[in-house]
């Protein structure tokens, strides 16, 4: 709870280099996007600059909404789900002996270490109909024909569940670390009865790490593109998917730019509104 | 309010934390509506004790019965108990009021009846005009009034309160202390608190038990611990105490005499289980002690001559650092009132005096 250290004003030059990496790498491509949204595509796939709104109002297209409609649900079913299982994990993590916490957060941490590619294409091999899944369940005598989970929705959310998990734990984790003990053992004292002690006393001093890990999950799923382009075939797509396919296969970039806009007002305007309403007072 | 009832019983009760015994065979019965300390040094097995009868640990061996219950596989949230922890532990993200409301809610207490109970366990504490404030916006004396208030308003029939005053300082601890004292008496319940300050135990305390390495060593009224001490390390732990060791000579009555190597013989009360032979250890208060400059005995039956190593002047007293005869260190509160001409300074000789009656005597 140590106030953060004071900015070294004495030196604003130190912020210059970051400041233009931002900028040059960041700023400037991002308003030729802009830019780009509004003009249209020419006929070999060129960018032909003509102010126009139709990349915008082509959007409206049913099967655009479809797909924009499967990424919010599911980057608000993945969000939950990680939820879920995270808060679970980062309490254990927060009260396990001091000793015990940095190897287990290295744990959780760990899968970073390989390439996010090779670990989906690994999901694939256990997800797919004579993956280890299905064998596993169907010599366990669960089931007597193999899941169909592959190339499907639910192998998109289990693979978005895996590859952001740890996004919720590490702030949760830092969150309830930081959570004093006798709080809970003074709840506890006071008549609570464990649920009472989790709803009243640990999940509102715990909502700084529920929030940012929910902003930290519900973000990067929302654009997911790897993880639905492996797991999700042809007919899952998800926002990223479009977004590439425009700039990469169709060679509609100003298409693809308009999409990315929209895409990101939308996270924009998500996340505002969840700060808003959940959580602007235990930010500040 | 003593109805000669007990309020907390611990029978043979044991608590091992690993290897470490915190808790080794601990009997002690407090009685209902009694201010009762227990007093020890940090690792004592005080704090232990206190969390065993507020339910946080189980012990290995032995039974608590609080209020006539046994309290065995009895979670925290289902005893008659309620804990003021040792850093207040208030809900930072509720208000004062909330805070205090807490536990009334948790037993499902109807609203009506929750409104004026807060209200009124706030005005004993005086903080009736800080109901809506946040802990954090509270001072470290008002932040404790509200853990107070916040535990008594379930009407416990036991208070357990750990380490109360240790946070706060020293003028505001002084302050406390009697008003804790007064609080007890009014509302009547019985007061279990731990501390490692012995002067806290012994002013507010009806009994206090004094802690060491897990074992009881002594019970009793602040004044029984205080004038007999039951062992050398109940005399220096409730008081800096100065002492000598040595073998009795002889016993004549309630009269003992001591052979102190290097110093000759002293005089002391016998105690029950010393005989002529047994090691003992001789203990003066230094507050007990007189300081002079001459050699007579004035009746004082005890005598010696000493150099003063070191003087500190504190006021209404003068402290003084002493080596004795056999190079021992002792240490003496002498009162001003007599005025400067009568202060000794450093590297002076003089002569140190006490009454029989001023000793204690400890089987060693």
């Amino acid at each position: 709870m140590t106030p953060p250290p004071k900015p070294t004003s004495s030196f604003p030059w130190l912020i210059l280099p970051p400041a233009g990496v931002l900028i040059v790498l960041f700023g400037v491509p991002l308003l030729l996007v802009l830019a780009v949204s509004f003009a249209s595509r020419g006929t070999y796939g060129g960018v032909e600059w003509a102010l126009t709104f139709a990349n915008y109002t082509s959007i409206a297209d049913p099967l655009y909404l479809r797909i924009f409609w499967r990424s919010l649900w599911l980057a608000v079913a993945t969000t939950a789900i990680c939820l879920v299982m995270g808060f679970p994990l980062a309490y254990v993590i927060a009260r396990a002996p001091k000793r015990w916490q940095g190897l287990l957060l290295f744990l959780v941490i760990i899968p970073f270490w390989t390439n996010f590619l090779v670990r989906t294409y690994a999901w694939m091999f256990i997800l797919r109909t004579e993956g280890l899944l299905n064998q596993a369940l169907l010599s366990a005598g669960l089931i007597h024909e193999p899941l169909n989970i592959l190339f499907t929705d639910w192998a998109v959310l289990i693979g978005l569940v895996y590859g952001y998990l740890p996004f919720m734990v590490l702030p949760l984790y830092a969150a309830l670390e930081r959570l004093d003990r006798s709080l809970v053992e003074a709840a506890w004292d006071l008549y609570a009865r464990p649920v009472q002690v989790f709803t009243k006393v640990v999940l509102p001093l715990s909502r700084p790490g529920v929030i940012a890990g929910c902003v930290l999950v519900f973000i990067p799923s929302l654009g997911a593109y790897v993880t639905p382009d492996l797991l999700g075939g042809a007919r899952t797509m998800m926002v990223g998917n479009l977004i590439q396919h425009q700039y990469l296969v169709v060679r509609d970039w100003p298409f693809g730019s308009a999409l990315s806009f929209v895409l990101m007002a939308g996270v924009l305007a998500a996340v505002l509104y969840y700060l808003r309403a959940g959580g602007a007072r235990s930010l500040t | 309010m003593d109805d000669g009832g007990h309020s907390v019983e611990l029978r043979g009760v044991t608590k091992r934390h690993g290897a470490t015994v915190a808790v080794d065979r601990l009997s002690l019965a407090i009685r209902t509506g009694e201010f009762f300390s227990i007093l020890g040094p940090s690792g004592s097995g005080k704090t232990t004790t206190l969390r065993l009868l507020a339910g946080f640990e189980q012990p290995d061996a032995g039974e608590i019965i609080i209020e006539g219950r046994h309290m065995e596989g009895v979670p925290p949230n289902r005893r008659p108990v309620n804990l003021v922890f040792q850093n207040y532990a208030l809900f930072p993200h509720m208000t004062v009021a909330k805070n205090v409301a807490f536990g009334l809610e948790m037993q499902g207490l109807a609203e009506a009846e929750i409104g004026p109970r807060v209200a009124g366990a706030l005005e004993m504490v005086r903080l009736a005009a800080k109901r809506d404030r946040l802990p954090s916006q509270l001072s470290g004396g008002e932040q404790q009034r509200v853990a107070l208030a916040r535990a008594l308003v379930n009407r416990p029939a036991v208070l357990l309160l750990d380490e109360p005053l240790g946070a706060l300082d020293k003028q505001l601890r002084l302050e406390m202390e009697v008003e804790l004292k007064a609080l007890q008496e009014r509302v009547g319940i019985t007061f279990v608190c731990v501390t490692h300050d012995q002067e806290e135990a012994l002013t507010m305390s009806d009994r206090l038990a004094v802690m060491h390495h897990g074992k009881l060593l002594q019970v009793g009224t602040p004044e029984d611990i205080y004038t007999a001490p039951a062992s050398a390390f109940v005399a220096n732990f409730i008081g800096v105490s100065n002492s000598l060791s040595g073998r009795v000579e002889g016993i004549i009555g309630q009269h003992a005499t001591v052979a102190v190597e290097g110093i000759g013989v002293i005089h002391a009360p016998a105690v029950p289980g010393v005989a002529a032979g047994t090691p003992v250890l001789v203990t003066v208060r230094p507050e007990r002690l007189h300081l002079s400059r001459d050699e007579a005995h004035d009746g004082f039956q005890n005598h010696m001559p000493v150099r003063v190593a070191k003087a500190i002047y504190a006021g209404n007293e003068t402290q003084y650092l002493l080596t004795l005869p056999n190079k021992h260190m002792w240490k003496a509160r002498i009162p001003n009132a007599d005025g400067a001409a009568k202060r000794f300074h450093a590297g002076e000789s003089a002569y140190l005096k006490w009454r029989t009656a001023e000793a204690v005597l400890l089987p060693e």
